[in-house]
């Protein structure tokens, strides 16, 4: 984007919000964004094939090298220890999120309890997000309300 | 239900909840796939899982392997398809209002809500993970290392997962 021109550095950081905002793949919500935003459907349809198109090929292949030899003991080490690492990832970047959350003593708990219902309880992961984001919404909505009534009177 | 309706189905449907991406959702994608139908046992999930960490691309690729595992490249394709299909279409409706929507409240309440909840899913799965690898000693400090490193440094995931995979191949984790 930054080569071609196509957008400002103000339109693309609104694409951003708008795809960090709704669920799914980010990287694919904003190839779509920008598509769309140039050439309508047809440009969604381009930008999401364009970023998808290599990468699905590529997984393509390994799961068949997978189907071929993911029985070989050396393969399954291998993957052992891939596992570990994409998993500490994973918790990584689940870290990193928490330390961006605003008024961390008010929203963490909810992280907490999301966590304990789908890692230890084993809760349906729709029921927990659905349930949980109706009360952290509600809260946040009647905060914002609180902070807007505060800064008029 | 025929099977690729079911893959297309079952992911499209997750892509609802997905907030935080693919790596939120790991705990449901087990569910699908191993607990509900059966489609594969805990240790393909994991090391599909692994695969898709490694390749390069979105995190979204465990579930074209998913889909791949089950019905080649169709259901690679429909479980792709299915999980990325519903916020594009989203986006290509809210994108012409997303300014005007800025500075809306419910807008600043969602993502404020939101955001939390998606921490605790995409802990959850990480742990998940972690516990299906079922690693010994050093395994665990691997995943320490990483964490750590990821956090404090900039380098570059793909030289962790290089470290990943060579020290499974020594058979030491």
């Amino acid at each position: 984007m930054e080569t071609e021109g196509w957008l400002s550095a103000e339109e693309f950081n609104i694409l951003l919000g708008l795809c960090q905002f709704l669920p799914g793949p980010n990287v694919v919500n904003l190839a779509v964004a920008v598509g769309v935003r140039f050439c309508g459907w047809r440009g969604a349809v381009a930008g999401a094939t364009g970023l998808m198109l290599g990468p699905f090929l590529v997984a393509l292949v390994l799961g068949v090298l997978y189907g071929r030899y993911g029985e070989l003991p050396a393969v399954q080490s291998m993957l052992q220890g891939i596992t570990l690492v994409g998993a500490g990832l994973i918790i990584a970047t689940g870290i990193r999120m928490g330390l961006n959350v605003n008024n961390r003593a008010i929203y963490l708990p909810f992280a907490a309890a999301a966590f304990a219902a789908i890692a230890l309880l084993h809760w349906p992961l729709p029921v927990v997000m659905l349930g949980g984001a109706t009360l952290t919404i509600s809260l946040s909505w009647w905060r914002l309300s609180q902070e807007a009534k505060a800064c008029r009177s | 239900m025929p099977i690729l309706i079911e893959l297309f189905v079952s992911f499209f449907l997750v892509a609802f909840v997905s907030f935080g991406g693919a790596s939120a959702v790991i705990p449901e994608l087990y569910r699908i796939a191993v607990t509900e139908h059966g489609w594969m046992d805990a240790r393909t999930f994991t090391e599909l899982f692994a695969i898709a960490q490694a390749a390069p691309g979105p995190n979204v690729l465990i579930v074209t392997l998913i889909g791949q595992h089950v019905d080649s490249w169709l259901g690679a394709f429909l479980t792709t398809l299915g999980m990325c299909l519903p916020m594009s279409l989203l986006v290509g409706l809210l994108f012409k209002h997303w300014d005007k929507l800025q500075h809306w409240r419910w807008r600043a309440a969602i993502q404020l809500g939101v955001t939390p909840m998606a921490v605790g899913l995409v802990l959850a799965s990480g742990s998940l993970i972690a516990h299906s690898a079922d690693p010994g000693l050093i395994g665990v400090l691997l995943l320490l290392f990483t964490v750590a490193i990821n956090l404090r440094t900039k380098l570059h995931p793909l030289w962790l997962i290089l470290l990943g995979g060579v020290l499974g191949l020594m058979g030491l984790v």
